[in-house]
Formats: structure tokens, sequence, C-alpha cells
């Protein structure tokens, strides 16, 4: 069991939990992911680390209420307990100084962004950050990550906030030299950042997020395929070469199990939408 | 009646073994063999010859004491009977199930010479069911504490044997399991209407109450490494990581929808129960045609599963032929009771899908067998030219599981051999000073027993080390 010890909301859906788990605070890198599991009839869901703190023995992620087990996950509280988490998993970031880097973060994937930024700036690098959103109100964490940044920019879907779309990623590029971009969020912002990078020659960093069950190597449900190989995304990943991987094969992946989860979302809130596990 | 005579022939065949029926099976998960009664298992005790000189005991990896045990059995002394079989064996509910008796105990048995051997197995598997379903499963600690702490890494078959072992002699003994239930492949393998996960976790809480200590969720090298648990107040480390990790083909199409490694496939079954979707919350889709790849024993639970989750047919496409089938007789026989299908001697080469990414057909290429491999085994050789297609909605590959290797690729100075299985020697010993290891992370994938039988003799090894220490 792991408690609860801070809950915050960071935009509508989408919420922040700091958890009490010494052990993974201490091995934790940036880069890395957990699986969790909120009651006994649960399923396993990864989820990006946003953040650890060895001396407080926490650690720190987000999630966006999507299905059943986040919406039930969201329903938690500061002192509430999950049932299970196993982590840190995954191979960390790269993270030394490459010079100038472009970091582009998307939805609910700005919150671990924020924590691979000021990693990649403790190491020295020159920082330009691009947060991006269907609309101003999904924002969160400008501040932080204005502070973290050499430079800052702001995109919406909608152009309710900053520049409309990504288009202007072109002009950046065109205008200043990077040597690393790390694109982290929705698989379509990262294959249209990945598509954008690429003429520029600049090596791209993506965290995949497909579908997973045990999260270290024994199902292969997250295989991707990466420069025409079969990898897997738990083990090999979650960061691949945004250039060799096949996003559109993964998109599909993705959607192997919508119609269940919106049947078993759908069944829940129906049965009054607690977070008990239905016992 | 005839008059009884004082010592009665035993009769040759074997008691059989009560079944669920095929039709009625095919549409639950609950357990198939539903064991013997009182009766059949006095019945089928009195049919052991007490060899003086047992040929059976050297046929089990573990060494049980066949004849005692099945002597006490047949004087009612159940209570002893079960304690003769802890003796060797920690998990006999398990084994008396799972274990392959008839290449092993039963294979060298006298009576088999005649006609059939004794069902040491169903025996053992009785005398476990009957000190369960009595409860108060004693859990004796013989030994004084040592003071030694010892670190297992996994809490599969392996790993629970070696935990039993050391807890009884008196050691510390803390198990890390990656996942978030023990068991290993018993749990997340093996299905719920051949093994069902309430026996597993009886015989986990016995091992508990030896007074082994249990943490799950821990994916060593990931959270703690070996050679930091060694620092940190370790006294040995065995390693039973297991053969976790699924092989694919390499054909084309193998990323597209419907298309699940029979360990994703087991997983969501019996780990996360999906079967019981959407009371648990793992969701599995099942369609109508189901085409397994493989011929062992994962091929077949896999294809027994998928029967019971709805499918309308069920095909096994195995690339050799009956003969060469590694998986039991007996599954064997259970899933073609079922109405499950093979198809000898073909291979895939190819899988289409359709415009939603889902898999759609399976194409195959007849083979023929010819000269032995190095594993003695005929080879299979593509025959030209003899294509065909089959319609399908859900592949389950089920061609074999390799080592898990994050610990291997997180303890420097551990040997592994090129197929990334951990060295060790007879006793489980590595290159690595009180690092041991044994199960599917050093022989590859094998048996439930094979690996405890390797465990024992770790356990025995660990602990003299400890004591010489």
């Amino acid at each position: 069991m792991y408690r609860i010890l801070a809950k915050r909301e960071l935009a509508p859906k989408i919420k922040l939990f700091e958890v009490c788990a010494p052990e993974m605070a201490e091995k934790a890198r940036p880069g890395q992911f957990i699986i969790l599991i909120t009651h006994e009839r649960g399923e396993r869901i990864p989820l990006t680390l946003a953040g650890y703190d060895a001396k407080k023995g926490t650690i720190t992620f987000a999630f966006n209420e999507v299905g059943k087990t986040t919406k039930q996950l969201g329903l938690l509280e500061e002192g509430n307990c999950i049932w299970n988490i196993t982590g840190p998993l995954g191979v960390p970031s790269e993270i030394k100084n490459f010079g100038r880097v472009l970091c582009v973060a998307g939805g609910v994937m700005i919150a671990p962004m924020l924590l691979q930024i000021r990693a990649l700036r403790e190491a020295g690098n020159n920082i330009t950050t691009v947060v991006g959103a269907r609309i101003k109100e999904l924002l969160f964490f400008e501040e932080e990550m204005k502070a973290a940044s050499h430079k800052f920019y702001v995109a919406t879907d909608d152009g309710s906030e900053g520049y409309k779309g990504l288009g202007f990623l072109k002009e950046i590029l065109t205008k200043d030299k990077f040597d690393r971009c790390v694109a982290k969020g929705p698989v379509v912002l990262m294959k249209n950042v990945s598509e954008i990078t690429k003429p520029f020659g600049i090596p791209t960093t993506v965290t995949l997020t497909p579908i997973m069950v045990d999260g270290m190597g024994m199902c292969g449900v997250c295989r991707v395929t990466v420069g025409g190989k079969m990898k897997f995304g738990c083990v090999d990943g979650p960061e691949f070469d945004g250039h060799k991987v096949d996003f559109d094969e993964l998109i599909s992946r993705q959607r192997m199990f919508l119609p269940e989860e919106r049947l078993s979302s759908l069944l829940w809130e129906m049965q009054g939408g607690c977070s008990c596990g239905g016992k | 009646m005839a008059e009884s005579k004082p010592k009665p022939k035993p009769k040759k065949e074997a008691v059989r073994m009560p079944k669920q029926e095929p039709l009625t099976r095919r549409q639950n998960f609950n357990e198939v063999a539903l064991g013997y009664t009182e009766e059949q298992a006095l019945e089928e005790a009195s049919r052991c010859l007490q060899c003086p000189k047992p040929q059976c005991v050297s046929g089990c990896p573990v060494g049980i004491s066949i004849p005692e045990f099945i002597k006490l059995l047949k004087e009612k002394k159940y209570e002893e009977a079960i304690n003769k079989i802890k003796e060797k064996n920690a998990l006999p509910a398990i084994c008396g199930r799972v274990c392959p008796q008839e290449e092993q105990c039963q294979k060298l048995c006298i009576m088999g010479k005649a006609r059939e051997p004794v069902s040491i197995g169903r025996l053992e598997r009785w005398l476990a069911d009957w000190e369960r379903k009595k409860g108060n499963v004693k859990a004796e600690k013989t030994a004084q504490s040592t003071g030694k702490k010892v670190a297992i890494v996994g809490a599969g078959p392996a790993g629970l044997t070696v935990a039993a072992d050391l807890a009884k002699l008196g050691h510390d003994v803390v198990i890390f399991e990656a996942l978030h239930l023990p068991g290993g492949v018993l749990v997340y393998g093996i299905p719920e209407f051949r093994l069902p996960k309430s026996i597993v976790q009886a015989e986990v809480d016995y091992i508990k109450k030896l007074g082994a200590d249990l943490r799950l969720g821990y994916l060593i090298g990931r959270i703690h490494t070996i050679p930091e648990m060694l620092k940190t107040g370790f006294d040995a480390v065995f390693i039973g990581t297991g053969a976790g990790l699924p092989a694919f083909m390499n054909v084309p199409g193998e990323n597209l929808g419907g298309i699940y490694s029979a360990n994703e496939f087991l997983i969501r079954v019996n780990l996360m129960k999906s079967y019981a979707f959407p009371i648990f919350d793992t969701p599995i889709r099942i369609g109508k045609h189901v085409v397994v790849i493989g011929g062992g024993n994962v091929a077949m639970d896999s294809a027994r599963s998928a029967l019971r989750l709805g499918a309308e047919e069920v095909c096994i496409v195995y690339r050799r032929s009956r003969e060469e089938l590694p998986a039991r007789q007996e599954e064997i026989e259970n899933a073609e009771e079922e109405g499950i299908v093979c198809k000898f001697l073909a291979a895939p080469i190819k899988f289409t899908g359709d415009e939603k990414g889902w898999v759609k057909a399976i194409e195959c290429v007849c083979m023929e067998l010819g000269p032995p491999d190095e594993s003695g085994r005929r080879r299979p050789v593509q025959v030209k030219g003899s294509e065909f297609v089959m319609d399908t909605d859900t592949v389950i590959v089920a061609i074999g599981r390799t080592p898990n290797p994050i610990v291997q690729s997180t303890t420097e100075g551990l040997q592994v051999t090129k197929w990334g299985t951990i060295v060790a020697d007879e006793n489980g010993k590595t290159s690595i000073d009180g690092v041991y290891a044994g199960g599917d992370i050093v022989t590859g994938e094998a048996t439930v027993i094979s690996a405890m039988g390797a465990a024992k003799k770790a356990a025995q090894a660990i602990h003299e080390y400890l004591m010489k220490k």
C-alpha cells in the first residue's frame, strides 16, 4: 500500500499525486515510469514519473482522467492508499550536456517534462521550451516551465493562448540552431514534432506510451517498430529516436481495446462511480 | 464379492481421475481434474507394491520418499503422509497437479511395466488437498534462528522452494517479487482450470507461515540491485527470475491488432483475471476463429483458455507432427476432448489485417520433417509452393519464452551464457560469491518441478555457505 501525501488538480481532469515510496524515490531517474494498480480487481497502468524526492521519500506523477482506472484514481484523496505500485521501470532519459535543447511537451506529459527540463538544465544545456494543449484551460506549470527554461513558448490547438498549432516550430528551428529535441505528449504531437525536426537533422527523442500490462518485458503488448525492428516500450524504452518510430502503427495499437475501455468506464459510471473496486 | 485373499493382486489399471465433462468444462474456468475421493485414493494407494528398492524416488527431481508416503496413506495416517512429502516438497498441491509425473516418478514405477504405473501425482494431490480442506496447515520451524539473511529474487516455483527450505533451517528470508502477486508462472502462466490460484495462495501462505517475508512489486535490478543487497545486510542471494520474455516469429504483420504473445494472453487471463472482465478491469478481446501457434503446454493452455472465453473454433498450428508435440499427453487429450483442432506440419509466414489494423488472415506454408537437428528432433523444412491461407481474428503466439534479462544486465561480474541464462554449477553457485541461481533462469524454459529440484540443491548449498561464513 502506498499512501498519497499530496494531491493537486493541475487542470481540469489532470491531477498530480505525491506518494510515499522511499525505496523508489531513491532509485528513480528522469524518464522512468511506474505501474500502479488502484485496487485488487484493478488493471495495471503505466504512468511517467513527474518527480521524486529521496530526502522526503516520495515520488510524484500526474495522470489524465480518461478511463475507469484513472477516474477512480482521481477520486482518491490525501491519506488514501494505492494498492500497489511497481517502479521505477524503464530506461532513464539520457541526461548530459547536448548544447541547445528544444523541449516540446503537451497534455499530461507537461508534468514529467518539467522534471526532465530541470535535469537537462542542471547538466548545462540551454533550454527552449514549448508547451502545448488543446485549449488554454488545459495548460499548467507555465510559471515553473518558464523559470526552468531559457526561452519559453506556448501553443494551443485553437489559438486561445500563444501560437496556434505547432507550425511555428519551423521558424524557431530556422532562426536558432538546436543540438537536440525532446518531445513528450500525445502520439500525434510527437509524430508532428519528429516530422518537423527531421529535415533540420536534429536528433529527436520521444517518450512512447503504448498499452502495457506487466511493464517489465513479459507480455509484449507494448511492442513498437523502431527503425524496422521490434522493440518493447517498457524495457527498451520508453524513450526512442522519433525519426525512426512507426507512429501510425503505435496509434493503431493504442486503440486496440478502445471498445472494452469505453464499456468499462461506462458501466462503472452507471454503477455510481466509486473508488473501492466494486466490492 | 469373491472370498478375500490375504494378499490380493494389485489391479493392473490405475483408478481414473474424475474430470469435468468436456462440454461443460469448455464453458468455465473451474478446475478440470476434480481429484480423487478418499476411497479412490485408498484404492489407488493399495496398488503400490512397496518395492524394497523403489525406482520411483530416483525419478523425482526433489527426491520425495514416495513408497513411504503411500504406505502412510494406505494406513490412513494422512497427516504423517503429507508431512513425509513436505520434508522434500513445500508445494505438494501444485506439484500433484502440474508435474509431468509420466516422465518422472511414474515412468520408473514397476507397476508400469505390466500395465499402468501407480498414480503418484494424484495421491500427492489428494493428500495436499486433504490437508488444505482440513484447515490449520502446520508450518513447523524446526531450527533456531541463525541470524543470517537471504534475499530471494522471484516468487516463482524456484524462489518459493528456496524460501521454504531456508526458512525451515532458521535463516531470515526476504522474497522480492516483481509482479503484484506471488507465484510467478504459477499465477501468470498456468490457467485457473489446471491450477486454481487459491491453491497457489495457500502454498504461499504456508511459506509465509514458515517466516518468509514477501515484498511485492519489486523489480530487482531497477529498484535494488544484487550488489547493493549484498552490501546492505543480505548474506546471500538466490536468483529465480525465470523465463518470462515472449518470443516472436519475426514475420510480417506480427504487430497487427488481435495478435497476442501467449504471455500477454495468459497474463491478462490468469494474473489479471480478464475472463471476469468487466468485474476485473483488465480487458481481453477474443474473436471467433482463434489460431494458436506452437505445440507446448503453453500453447495448449492458451487454446483451452480461448475456448473458454467464447471462441467458436480454436486451431493449433504446429510446425512438426503429432509425435513431436512437446505438451504433456494428458493436456493434448484434454484439449482435443474439448474440441480443439490441430493443424500439424504448418508454419505462419505472414499475417494480413483489415482496414482497422486488426488481423484477418494468416498465410502458412506446409512443412515436412527432414533429418534430426541438434535437439534430436527432426527438423521441419518448408515445402515449396504449399502456401495456404487461414481466416482468423485472434492469434496467440506460443513459441517459447526466454530468460528475464534485467538482473543479469544490472549485476556486474555475473556470468551469463549467449542465450542469456545465468551460469551456475550443479548446486546453483554463480560466478559471484554468495549469489546462487536456479530454475528457468539457469536452464531456459523447463518445468515447475525441475526448477524446484534445482532450488532444493541451491538451498542446501546456500545453507552450507552461510554456516561456514
